[in-house]
């Protein structure tokens, strides 16, 4: 059972020599492991005592009034550290204790990732590097200091804008150097083959358990399922399970940022171009000589100029819809949830959300398209306490 | 001890390329600086290349500036940063390589691959084998991931240069061989690239390992950075690949003239060393 390398053309192991053989040990070591019980309990234990899952399925009465729907909110803004990211770094944290590996480096946007992997290597009593750009240092000074407080070391990126994209190279350099002895704990479904599929796996506990979940409560599948899309490891772990549930219509946001003519945006899947970029193939922003373009996006998690090959594939697929929302919509969606939920959600995930209030379709519906008796699934992916400072600042408030 | 083997005795089946003839021609080690395309700017970079040359270089080695270089180290990147901040294209670099071959240089080009994907391959390599371009590097390329770049690339008489890492295993090494044409780049160093002040204590092994896999001629690069190291190399390679501490030299001069003058003197000394001037 050797896992594929691609998704249909998508994917791809593009890196330098130097890695390859690393990217075979992690490969057979996954292989071996996943099918192994005690990694397979480990790993539940770990998730249900450490990282406090089953996250809940929320049903949202005031939203789903306002929507005209019946929404469902996925709690992963309630899993340890404030974010799904934990389900990816407790698993490959596991993977590099029985590697052998003494050594974690990550790099890290907002610091949601950052924090996670900080985390788990804290559990582990493991050396950790966090690369960040120098100017997401600049803006996230309280993940950087949970980072700190978590005994990593942050290491701040000046290349390129000082952002994640610039963050990632330096991971892989540090890597290509390191290669003998670190293990690299990347973020989201993106990089060289066997990263993508090894993120998504470990994220599609958010959609085994929506699936249980939802059943209880409705007694049925889904209608629809909605998750915001940067790289897009929450969305992929939403939708792995529902994948081959024809019923079930599947939706990713993407990040419009300033608008998708603004060219100030991180809608990979919506305006950009095939291509590699951290060692896969996928869609990618880019001029016309294939030099990487800068994303933009008020939510540092979307902020990143490619996406997964897996969500490449399934838009050319059309098995998922892949929309997009503006910066301005994401804030207003952070305020709406916040008022009728009394849940800040993070600006990420206020994309999804964004996409759901959006107004404007035909015969004075929503846009979305669902029904009031639809049931859609609304992944909430992280919590917004680390974007109260931004969204005030956007606001023109003194948060 | 000569690396090298009498052509005669080679046991590879298809015909030796016009770049692993020039290996084989020369008789003792080749030195190939290498220069970032278009660094600092595209006249300058023609006067450096002619510089390398003139100070005793066998082949250069011309970088394609690119936004993402997740192989090099800081002083490639910044290089490649700054060429690309004054608007250098891969058309000016494939340029550039078309005038020194016209000069008689020996020309290979460096690029990652989302530059030529973006460029076309096909149209890539026409310009290649047009403008006497004798083999690429796509350094982010692992012989898995050639198939179709080989292809393109052979069609028109252009090596793709796959890469050897000191961390590649045997099986790693003998699909390489096996799919490898013009030379076998051997990376020196666990690590990007830049000046390293020691060589691997294992390179001699290393490129021994890789020779077991292939009658292909074997070039050093990634950290060599002075003439000693170059020295060492060339007592067990084919070829001696000098970037980064090149390039940092034109990154330090206060004028073109300065570095011009400074990249000679330094390629004029690696020349001199013994196993280098034979």
């Amino acid at each position: 059972m050797t896992m594929p390398q691609r998704f249909g053309p998508y994917g791809g192991r593009y890196v330098p020599e130097t890695l390859v053989s690393a990217l075979e040990e992690l490969e057979a070591a996954y292989e071996t492991y996943r099918a192994d019980p005690g990694f397979i309990a480990e790993l539940d234990t770990l998730q249900s005592d450490y990282a406090g899952r089953p996250t809940p399925l929320f049903f949202a009465r005031r939203l789903s009034e306002k929507v005209g729907c019946r929404i469902y909110l996925k709690r992963e803004d309630l899993a340890h550290t404030g974010a799904h990211k934990i389900n990816n770094t407790l698993g490959q944290i596991l993977l590099a204790v029985r590697m052998g590996k003494k050594r974690i480096i990550a790099e890290t946007g907002a610091g949601q990732h950052g924090v996670a992997t900080a985390t788990v290597a804290a559990l582990f009593g493991l050396e950790c590097h966090v690369y960040m750009g120098a100017e997401d240092i600049r803006r996230q000074e309280l993940n950087v200091f949970r980072m700190r407080l978590l005994g990593a070391e942050v290491l701040p990126v000046t290349s390129g804008a000082g952002t994640l994209k610039d963050a990632t190279n330096e991971a892989i350099r540090d890597w290509v150097a390191g290669v003998e002895n670190t293990h690299y704990i990347i973020g989201s479904v993106v990089g060289p083959a066997p990263y993508p599929t090894l993120v998504r796996d470990f994220q599609a506990v958010i959609g085994r358990e929506t699936r249980a979940q939802i059943l209880v409560k409705e007694g049925r599948l889904p209608d629809g399922l909605v998750a915001c899309v940067g790289a897009g490891s929450n969305a992929i772990g939403m939708f792995r399970e529902f994948v081959d549930e024809p019923s079930v219509r599947m939706i990713g946001v993407e990040a419009a940022g300033m608008g998708l003519d603004s060219g100030r945006h991180g809608a990979s899947l919506a305006r950009g171009v095939k291509g590699i970029l951290h060692g896969s193939y996928s869609y990618v922003l880019q001029d016309e000589d294939g030099q990487i373009q800068e994303a933009h996006s008020i939510a540092a998690g979307l902020d990143y100029p490619s996406v997964g090959p897996e969500h490449s594939y399934l838009k050319d697929l059309g098995r998922v819809e892949y929309q997009s929302a503006t910066d301005d919509e994401a804030l207003a969606a952070f305020q709406t949830l916040s008022r009728l939920e009394g849940i800040i959600p993070a600006l990420e995930s206020s994309h999804a959300l964004a996409y759901l209030l959006r107004e404007g379709g035909t015969k004075g519906g929503r846009p979305h398209g669902f029904g009031s008796d639809d049931v859609v699934v609304l992944n909430l992916s992280g919590r917004g306490d680390k974007d109260v400072y931004s969204a005030a600042a956007a606001l023109g408030v003194t948060a | 001890m000569s690396a090298h083997k009498d052509p005669a005795s080679t046991g590879h089946p298809a015909a030796a390329s016009a770049l692993t003839q020039v290996f084989r021609a020369a008789g003792k080690p080749l030195l190939m600086p290498y220069a970032v395309g278009g660094y600092p700017d595209p006249d300058s970079c023609v006067e450096i290349v002619r510089a390398y040359v003139k100070n005793g270089a066998d082949l250069v080695e011309l970088g394609i500036p690119f936004s993402d270089p997740l192989a090099d180290g800081p002083v490639v990147q910044s290089a490649s940063a700054a060429a690309l901040r004054r608007g250098v294209r891969l058309a000016d670099v494939l340029r550039i390589a078309g005038v020194m071959a016209e000069e008689g240089v020996r020309v290979v080009l460096l690029s990652y691959l989302n530059t030529i994907l973006a460029f076309g391959p096909e149209r890539f390599f026409d310009r290649c084998r047009d403008g006497g371009v004798l083999g690429v590097v796509v350094p982010d390329v692992p012989v898995e991931e050639a198939t179709d770049l080989r292809a393109t690339a052979g069609a028109r008489g252009v090596d793709v240069i796959l890469l050897a890492a000191p961390t590649s295993t045997d099986g790693r090494l003998a699909r390489i061989a096996q799919a490898a044409s013009g030379f076998i780049y051997c990376v020196s160093t666990v690590g990007v690239t830049g000046s390293r002040a020691s060589l691997r204590a294992d390179l001699p092994g290393f490129v021994a390992r890789v020779r077991e896999h292939t009658e292909l001629p074997l070039a050093v690069g990634f950290g060599v950075s002075t003439a000693e190291q170059a020295e060492e190399v060339a007592g067990y390679a084919d070829g001696v690949i000098i970037g980064s501490a090149l390039v940092d030299m034109v990154a330090r001069s206060r004028s073109l003239s300065e570095g011009l003058a400074a990249i000679g003197r330094f390629v004029y000394r690696v020349r001199s060393m013994p196993s280098l001037s034979r």
